[in-house]
């Protein structure tokens, strides 16, 4: 049965890019493994020779024209929700090399 | 004025000059201001805005849509252009994000003229079955304020049935139309996949979420999904499938309709006046002349463990988008990049969406994908097997929406699973893609100090078949009077 450590939880944690203290870590790691041990019942399914189900109404491959639209809304009006600062249409992000 | 009335009757009182646009919009103020501070339905007001359209439309003096000029609210996750959306998220709402742009839905409303008041309370980013993950706090159910309006939808439930809009607009990725419409004692609509347009709709499960209306009865439902369905360039999943004459549909009547009742919905211990319910409405469709024919559909326990693998697993990479670069919440002085991105979202989210990352990000990681995620779909494809197989001997499909009427705020705290079996109804039609309604079928018996509470009938059809669920909703409507009680506030 699946039991998630507080290690795992760290781990997941951060690739999820969110930051838990030990009592969240504790919390989680409890209630992500109840979770999982109730999911665990889909492994009793066999679906040998089953295809997966991606899109349920059967569509795949759906184009359109490559055509400018200029209905649409204009770059600055979505820069200007950024919470950060902006220089030259580009938004000033905290550095990746701190 | 009594603003607890149906679209149609509204736009009749327009069509005929008894009562003005302006008048409608302010009733449904009134009533906001009136009964909100108790339910805490509606968590941005538009008044001001909507008053302006309202004005327009008079003086325009035209309403040959039938949604002219009527006010409506909206969840809290369609985006309007100019009007703050927050997904009831703290990651949005700090810096009140206000989109420049509208939903495709929103846009065709505007279009007819019909007029948005107000946002409605959900869940945070919809994960949740109570309104009780919203950064706003919970909305409270008309009938009971001591109990939750149910979710993720609440917000528009509780409004439609407490008459603060004369319809709502919701979106139900596990269920979160069909529940609170029943746990208000209205009607909700989930749409097959693709029906409608989920452009500029703040997305949680991509392949499984539907936008659909919230009204007080089944000709309003047809009349919502008439102007919001069909083919939206801007979302590639839109179906290019005709949209029937929904209204017109209704007239056709039940008798000759095929009923199937699956046999794994009514389970050992089950609330026996839920089952009661159910059971009593297949007995008005036998009576209004249709077959009633059992069924079964084998997979039905594991749609909800499919759906909360499936969903997580959409979850971990919509919500990577809210990283604090291009909208929402932000954080003071961090080392670099990493750091930021860990403290916006560790500050923003709340625990249910962040235990649906981890959930979604564990279930995608290299080495469990296809033990949960790939298995997940391929149960799916069973599941929707099942459907396709019962809709080879049967037209529609009816269950309960939910194993009990509303329960009492907080009482799913302590157990994260206990809130997710709510869904045990309402995920395999997710899982197919198929729509399915919730249309109000008795109460529960008054006991004590606790009301009597409104439950649902819950009718699903074959994929794009919404007008046959229509119908036999309808059809039912019109032999009961479920649908005219109304809570008294």
């Amino acid at each position: 049965m699946t039991q998630l450590t507080g290690d795992q939880v760290r781990h997941i944690a951060k690739l999820a890019r969110l930051q838990l203290t030990d009592a969240e870590v504790e919390k989680f790691a409890k209630e992500l493994t109840s979770i999982l041990q109730y999911v665990d019942m889909l492994q009793e399914v066999d679906t040998k020779n089953v295809q997966p189900t991606a899109q349920v109404t059967g569509q795949s491959n759906v184009f359109r024209e490559d055509v400018i639209r200029r209905d649409g809304t204009s770059a600055d009006s979505l820069l200007s929700c950024s919470p950060l600062p902006l220089a030259d249409h580009q938004i000033v992000s905290p550095s990746a090399h701190g | 004025m009594d603003s607890s009335m149906t679209i149609a009757e509204a736009h009749d009182k327009l069509a005929h000059r008894e009562v003005s646009s302006t008048e409608l919009v302010q009733a449904c103020i009134d009533r906001i201001e009136k009964v909100d501070g108790t339910l805490n339905a509606v968590v941005y007001r538009n008044f001001d805005k909507a008053l302006d359209q309202a004005k327009k439309v008079d003086s325009a003096g035209k309403f040959d849509h039938p949604l002219t000029g009527i006010p409506y609210l909206v969840k809290d996750v369609y985006c309007e252009e100019g009007v703050q959306t927050t997904a009831c998220s703290n990651v949005l709402r700090e810096k009140n994000y206000i989109p420049p742009f509208d939903s495709t839905t929103s846009k065709r409303l505007k279009a007819v003229g019909a007029i948005s008041i107000g946002k409605t309370n959900t869940d945070e980013f919809t994960m949740g079955a109570s309104t009780e993950t919203s950064c706003y706090g919970v909305t409270r159910n008309p009938w009971d304020t001591t109990r939750v309006a149910g979710g993720s939808s609440g917000g528009s439930a509780a409004g439609v049935a407490a008459g603060e809009g004369i319809f709502a607009l919701g979106t139900d990725t596990g269920g979160s139309i069909r529940q609170p419409a029943a746990f208000c004692g209205i009607t909700g609509l989930r749409v097959t996949y693709g029906r409608t347009s989920r452009y500029g709709v703040m997305s949680m499960g991509s392949s499984i979420d539907t936008i659909g209306p919230l009204c007080r009865n089944v000709e309003d439902l047809c009349i919502v999904t008439q102007a919001i369905a069909g083919k939206d360039p801007l979302d590639a999943t839109t179906g290019d499938v005709p949209v029937p004459d929904y209204r017109s549909e209704l007239k056709k009547g039940v008798k000759g309709l095929r009923v199937g009742i699956p046999k794994e919905y009514f389970l050992e211990g089950m609330n026996a006046e839920v089952e009661a319910s159910v059971k009593a409405a297949t007995e008005v469709f036998k009576k209004l002349g249709a077959t009633v024919i059992d069924i079964s559909l084998p997979h039905t326990k594991y749609a909800t463990a499919t759906y909360y693998v499936i969903c997580p697993c959409a979850v971990s990479s919509n919500m990577a988008r809210y990283d604090g670069i291009r909208y929402g919440h932000t954080a003071d002085k961090p080392q670099n990049l990493l750091e930021y991105y860990e403290c916006v979202r560790s500050t923003g989210f709340g625990a249910e969406v962040k235990r649906r990352i981890m959930i979604g990000t564990y279930a995608l990681s290299a080495g469990y994908v296809d033990q949960y995620y790939r298995q997940a779909q391929k149960v799916r494809t069973l599941i929707k097997k099942d459907f396709d197989d019962a809709f080879r001997t049967v037209d529609v499909i009816v269950s309960p929406v939910s194993p009990t009427p509303a329960f009492t705020i907080g009482a799913h705290d302590a157990n994260p699973i206990d809130m997710y079996l709510e869904d045990i109804f309402l995920t395999s039609q997710v899982m197919a893609g198929i729509p399915a309604l919730s249309v109000p079928c008795g109460f529960s018996k008054a006991q004590g100090s606790v009301p009597a509470l409104p439950l649902g009938l819950q009718i699903m059809g074959a994929q794009w078949q919404e007008a046959t669920i229509l119908r036999a909703a309808h059809a039912y409507e019109q032999a009961t009077e479920w649908h005219m009680k109304k809570p008294v506030l």
